[in-house]
């Protein structure tokens, strides 16, 4: 066997099975251990697919979600909404679609065909990713060793602290090159469980055979046109999340972070820290 | 080292052929049960792909969402349509009385039925909403005959797969599957409201798919066509939807 051939298969095993269970060795001793440089990834191997592949879904259902909003940039609450309704809100942007009155003189190019072909299909690579990173981090234990906060970080006095140089856009210190801050931890924890399930459930329940099938997860959203709005504000939510996410890596070093999210390892870098 | 490059090597060798297999097996097993849309080929067609074959293995059955008549719409909308035609106003100023629904194909009569005998059918209404793809939506009361009741009336034979339906508006036809062309709910409809269907909402006659989005439910349809292939209708994508950069299947 030649050494290229073996190569791509070795690299493949180490990010596919030996990572993981070498990340869950050093997190049994002790939960916040420090991880040495050699050997143990900063992020565990299926953490850092799932994280690309998301990040990759999430700007292809950002880009098409806005090119299917343009052909109706109106808001309603309750079951139903159109033109002849009054709206909750509209968004001052012209319009894909002639009949929708804007107050701007002329109609966008007509995008939704092929935004609506691949929102869906970037949802389902979302929903599956996001399915193999649950159960990889509910039996790996990735959640409880690096999303919940332990008692101690909740403290109020460690919480302000922390959050006072989250606000101030301070760059974190060296030790936290290796984990995350309780800010950090809740965050993610708000973005997993909270406004990741939210969004599939608001987008679900905009898909007329789904409602039909389930028409209580329309009803408690207070409709269709309700679920379509909410839709739209988890998505602001997630957005800022996102913003917020580039702002704070770029601050922490933004080479050094995404290197590590990349190749799993932590360069030592010569930035300032 | 170079041991475990080689079991590895195998072991993976091995998980690949099996997933390779098992994904040509689950690709004849999910063609064999209808679960592959006509657009699967398209694009962006796994995903389609995907939502279409999981909605007919959990959703087959289940009903569009009813409404009461308090719910019902006081604005309705209707997207406006290219001018219909002469031959269309001719037959609007007759009432409509002249209008036909050609039911060919995979048939055992093929022939059409006038407008009068599709209102002599078994009445069935519903109170169901009309979503459009753009995002607005409106519930209305749609009166009409189920489409079953038409297909059972000219002898649809059991091989049928799909029903392809036209309008008066050229370039503008669709189909759907027997899971939904069978579905107690899919009606032809010739009444609104209580009222007659306006034309701006599709009268005279207009096939209701309330399990779909509002372009699978065709205006002023003219014919109906069983068969159990979409290959040799258009460019063989199964409607004018793909035609056009839209999915085939709208139930999402």
């Amino acid at each position: 066997m030649s050494s290229r051939s073996a190569a791509p298969v070795h690299s493949g095993a180490a990010m596919g099975a030996i990572s993981p269970t070498a990340d869950a060795v050093a997190g049994r001793g002790s939960a916040r251990a420090r991880a040495s440089a050699e050997g143990q990834p900063r992020h565990a191997a299926l953490v850092r697919i799932t994280h690309w592949l998301i990040a990759l879904s999430f700007l292809a259902l950002l880009v098409t979600g806005a090119e299917i909003l343009l052909s109706h940039p109106r808001f309603y609450w309750g079951e139903t909404g159109n033109v002849n309704m009054r709206p909750l809100f509209r968004l001052p942007v012209p319009s894909s679609r002639d009949m929708v009155p804007t107050g701007y003189g002329y109609v966008l190019p007509d995008a939704n065909g092929w935004s609506r072909y691949l929102h869906f299909e970037a949802a389902w690579v979302a929903v599956l990713t996001g399915f193999a990173y649950l159960l990889f981090g509910l039996f790996q234990g990735h959640f409880r060793r690096n999303l919940f906060p332990t008692f101690s970080d909740l403290s109020p006095k460690r919480l302000a602290t922390t959050l006072a140089s989250h606000l101030r856009f301070r760059r974190p210190g060296a030790e936290e090159a290796w984990t995350y801050n309780v800010v950090q931890r809740l965050t993610y924890l708000i973005v997993v469980f909270v406004l990741f399930p939210l969004i599939i459930w608001t987008g679900l329940a905009l898909s007329p055979t789904v409602e039909g099938a389930f028409p209580a997860a329309v009803e408690i959203l207070g409709g269709r046109q309700s679920a379509r709005t909410l839709h739209f504000f988890v998505t602001i939510l997630l957005v800022l999340f996102v913003l917020i996410h580039i702002v704070m890596v770029s601050r922490a070093g933004f080479r050094k972070r995404v290197g590590a999210m990349i190749t799993g390892r932590v360069f030592q870098s010569k930035e300032k820290a | 080292m170079s041991g475990i490059s080689r079991r590895k090597l195998i072991t993976t060798g091995l998980g690949t052929a099996a997933g390779a297999s098992g994904l040509a097996l689950a690709a004849r097993l999910a063609a064999r049960y209808g679960l592959i849309p006509p657009d699967s080929g398209v694009l962006y067609g796994a995903g389609e792909t995907l939502t279409y074959a999981a909605q007919r293995l959990l959703t087959r059955h289940s009903m569009a969402r009813e409404f009461s008549h308090s719910e019902i719409s006081k604005e309705p909308f209707a997207n406006e349509v290219a001018p219909l035609g002469a031959e269309f106003q001719r037959l609007q100023q007759g009432s409509f009385a002249e209008w036909r629904l050609v039911v060919d194909g995979m048939v055992a009569r093929p022939g059409s039925f006038p407008l009068a005998e599709i209102k002599s059918f078994p009445r069935s209404s519903q109170i169901t909403f009309v979503a459009c793809e753009e995002g607005w939506s409106y519930i209305a009361e749609w009166i009409g005959t189920p489409l079953s009741h038409i297909l059972d009336a000219a002898g649809a034979l059991p091989q049928v797969r799909y029903v392809v339906y036209r309008s008066v508006q050229p370039d503008w036809w669709e189909s759907i599957d027997m899971a939904d062309a069978l579905h107690p709910q899919t009606l032809v409809t010739y009444g609104m409201n209580g009222g007659e269907l306006p034309v701006g909402f599709g009268g005279p006659l207009r096939l209701r798919v309330p399990r779909q989005l509002g372009y699978k439910s065709v205006k002023y349809i003219t014919r109906l066509t069983a068969t159990d292939n979409l290959k040799h209708f258009g460019k063989g994508l199964g409607s004018a939807s793909p035609e056009g950069g839209y999915a085939w299947y709208a139930g999402i």
